[in-house]
């Protein structure tokens, strides 16, 4: 499902004597369809930035990178807006949504994007919501307000609203107690149960033990560095 | 005869004025720009209209001058004068009689004939102007025929005032064309537009022609749901007694009491003439005056 | 799938002077995209020639007409083009009395395009025209009152309902958000992502507010001295931008 092949990035900072920072070399993975691959490796190592270029926030140097049959690293934009509305899922660190937007509205805006209707979209927002433990006095707010767990916890009911067959999991346990974490363990199993292909960052040994079939290093893909 | 020139203008600026007068009887209801003169009168009191008479008098001409329907008032007893002794034209009160009428803001009671010419004093030509300051931007929507926003007019109209209030210059469409503003007629007159004597329009100040030739199909513009409706006061003449003319309305005393009469004097005078007598009104007398 | 508009090396020159040069790109139907670039750049110079209140020196807008399918708007005849642009074409203005009638009702306002475009039923103009300032978020008692008693970001509203009242298809924006208050744009920008989605707009968003085009746009043009320098996906432009102008407009923007 997932296929990075060869994969290289370098940041040029043009402001600052267009300095060139080689960050990824040949980087390559697959990951097929039900299956959880966890990418490993010391802090700044990259795995964020591959995980960025896979899902096309980053742009690759060099490399295929080939979601089902787009290849992100050379995809139109709309190609790649097509393929994160139908394809692939991200759940990031970081919650970014308009202002004032209620949090169940924020949550079922991958369904509507898909054209489910409204009530069904909304419906599906609040099962998720209730599940991940959000008190329901709080759906009708906006989750700027929120605490960091509660953020995540949205951010993660919104990756999964919609049944992605590619996801994206940067650290999706990180800042959550113990009840909670359970909750997203299980959904990333029923992900995998139904045939999602699952790329994840978990500093959480434990959680990457039981979710994850592999691990990546991506160390070996870190270039020496040699400027 | 006078010192003046026939009917005051030069020949050239007359040949000017006809030439514009053509033009807009040959495109109806589309406002002609013409290089109106200085007239011996200010503007508001009809300079464009006296121009327009100016010229199409000859000198077998009988002419009658009316504001607001009467003849008898200073503007149109100065005009009417203006012409007597410019232009020597036989002049008259009788609408019948006359050839060519000048009036500001009514049409008369009784029906033109095809050898008449009735000619309009108009203060603003451009019946887009209140909602559309830029000069260039309505001439644009003449030509591309885009009159929405007329509507939006008779909508604030109706949004206020539950009706359309609009009940003076009130825009038509000519020929389904050129959407126009019939200069302060009251509503009650729009209905007359589609006549058999030639109309002609002269805008002094604003330097516009526009004109309507025979028989010409004028519409009022209005909504489905809110038909246009030629209004006048729910009352009879008091004077001759017509309950088909439009009237005004005369404060008598300062204890409220008023009366209404007919708005042309010369159809009002002409009834009574014929034995008429409204509900104050006295028999006519030959003497009376 | 057919383009809704496909701009084709348009240039524009004020004298010797760039306005915009050598822009081409491709709008598909529901994309967003966002052009940004500082005062000068050339932005709304572009957007002014794509919504046809420019005419370019060089180059094709086609857009995809109902009827007859690509046209080139620069050589189609004025009042087609002015047709377009109040049925098929929206035009929101920064500043909404440049996009409001101010002396006519919020109604008013909203019914113009209906009648501009036939309607002559007043009461089904007014029922459409309540539905829309419901749908901006307007209270239907205002609806006879005049712009001139509407706050900012009413206004701004208004103008979007006025813009979207005949079910337009592409959108133009010219710094949609600018001038409101923080808390005010947030309300404009949920209800335009809204509408967008509903209507399956299309829409070009001039702005320099980086933060609008995260939220708003699908992707991102940025402008620079009448060029365009960098394209892309909105948030790969922003969270890696190539161009060294891009770099340095994203690392300028102050962190709240």
């Amino acid at each position: 499902m997932i296929s990075v092949e060869n994969v290289s990035k370098s940041f040029t900072l043009h402001n600052q004597g267009a300095a060139v920072i080689p960050v990824m070399r040949g980087a390559s993975l697959q990951v097929a369809r039900g299956e959880c691959v966890a990418l490993v490796g010391a802090s700044g190592a990259g795995k964020s930035t591959l995980m960025r270029m896979i899902y096309g926030n980053y742009l690759a140097a060099a490399g295929r990178i080939m979601i089902g049959d787009v290849d992100v690293a050379v995809a139109q934009p709309r190609d790649i807006l097509q393929l994160r509305r139908y394809t692939l899922g991200y759940v990031s660190q970081f919650l970014r949504v308009v202002p004032r937007v209620p949090t169940v509205a924020v949550v079922a805006e991958p369904l509507l994007a898909t054209g489910t209707p409204r009530d069904a979209a909304l419906a599906r927002a609040e099962v998720l919501l209730d599940r991940l433990n959000i008190p329901q006095r709080l759906w009708s707010l906006s989750p700027t307000t929120f605490s960091g767990g509660e953020q995540q916890r949205v951010n993660i009911a919104r990756g999964f609203a919609y049944d992605y067959p590619a996801l994206l999991l940067d650290e999706p346990t990180a800042s959550l107690d113990g009840t909670n974490r359970e909750v997203v363990m299980s959904m990333i199993e029923q992900a995998k149960a139904r045939g999602a292909a699952i790329i994840g960052i978990f500093h959480d040994e434990a959680a990457r033990a039981r979710v994850c079939d592999r691990e990546i290093d991506v160390t070996g893909f870190t270039p020496k560095a040699a400027a | 005869m006078t010192d003046y020139n026939f009917a005051y203008l030069d020949e050239q600026t007359k040949r000017m004025i006809r030439r514009a007068i053509l033009k807009g009887l040959a495109i109806p209801g589309y406002q002609v720009p013409f290089a109106s003169r200085e007239m011996p009168m200010p503007y508001g009191w009809g300079t464009g209209g006296v121009q327009v008479s100016a010229a199409v008098l000859t000198p077998d001409d009988v002419f009658k001058v009316i504001d607001q329907g009467a003849d008898d008032t200073t503007n149109a007893v100065s005009i009417r004068r203006f012409f007597q002794k410019t232009a020597g034209v036989a002049v008259t009160e009788a609408t019948t009689e006359a050839s060519v009428i000048q009036t500001r803001h009514r049409i008369p009671e009784e029906a033109l004939r095809e050898d008449q010419i009735i000619v309009y004093q108009v203060p603003i030509p451009e019946p887009l102007r209140f909602l559309e300051p830029s000069e260039v931007e309505t001439r644009k929507m003449h030509s591309l025929e885009e009159y929405g926003l007329m509507h939006v007019k008779l909508y604030e109209d109706i949004s206020q005032h539950g009706a359309i209030a609009t009940s003076y210059a009130y825009p038509v469409k000519v020929e389904g064309r050129y959407v126009m503003d019939p200069s302060p007629i009251p509503k009650f007159d729009n209905p007359k537009l589609e006549m058999a004597g030639i109309q002609l329009f002269g805008a002094g100040r604003e330097q516009r022609i526009y004109a309507l030739p025979p028989y010409t199909k004028v519409v009022s513009l209005d909504f489905d749901d809110f038909p246009f409706e030629a209004t006048k006061a729910d009352h009879a003449c008091d004077l001759c007694g017509a309950d088909d003319s439009y009237l005004d309305e005369l404060i008598v005393d300062d204890a409220g009491g008023r009366m209404f009469m007919c708005s042309d004097t010369d159809y009002c005078g002409k009834r009574r003439k014929d034995g008429h007598v409204g509900a104050q009104g006295v028999p006519y007398q030959e003497d009376a005056a | 799938m057919t383009p809704l508009l496909q701009v084709s090396n348009i240039a524009k020159f004020y004298g010797h002077r760039i306005g915009c040069t050598d822009v081409s790109f491709d709008l598909y139907p529901g994309e967003v995209m966002g052009i940004v670039g500082e005062s000068g750049s050339g932005k709304s110079t572009l957007l002014n020639c794509l919504a046809g209140h420019l005419t370019p020196d060089t180059g094709a807008v086609r857009f995809d007409t109902r009827t007859d399918g690509l046209r080139d708007t620069v050589t189609m005849s004025e009042p087609e083009r002015r047709m377009l642009s109040r049925t098929d074409w929206a035009f929101v203005h920064q500043h909404a009395r440049d996009g409001l009638r101010m002396n006519v009702s919020a109604g008013g306002n909203v019914g113009e395009r209906l009648m501009a475009v036939g309607a002559r039923h007043y009461g089904d103009i007014r029922a459409t025209a309540t539905d829309w300032l419901g749908r901006v978020e307007i209270s239907e008692d205002r609806i006879d009152d005049r712009p001139t008693a509407f706050s900012g970001g009413m206004q701004q509203r208004l103008q979007i309902a006025r813009n979207l009242v005949t079910g337009p298809r592409l959108v133009f924006m010219d710094e949609p958000t600018g001038g409101l208050d923080v808390s005010v744009q947030a309300r404009l920008l949920d209800l335009l992502r809204g509408l967008v989605r509903e209507m399956n707009l299309s829409a070009i968003i001039v702005t320099h507010d980086l933060a609008v085009v995260r939220l708003l746009a699908d992707r991102l043009m940025v402008m620079k001295d009448g060029h365009v320098v960098e394209t892309g996906l909105t948030d790969q432009v922003l969270d890696d931008p190539q161009h060294g102008y891009t770099q340095l407009l994203v690392s300028s923007v102050l962190q709240v």
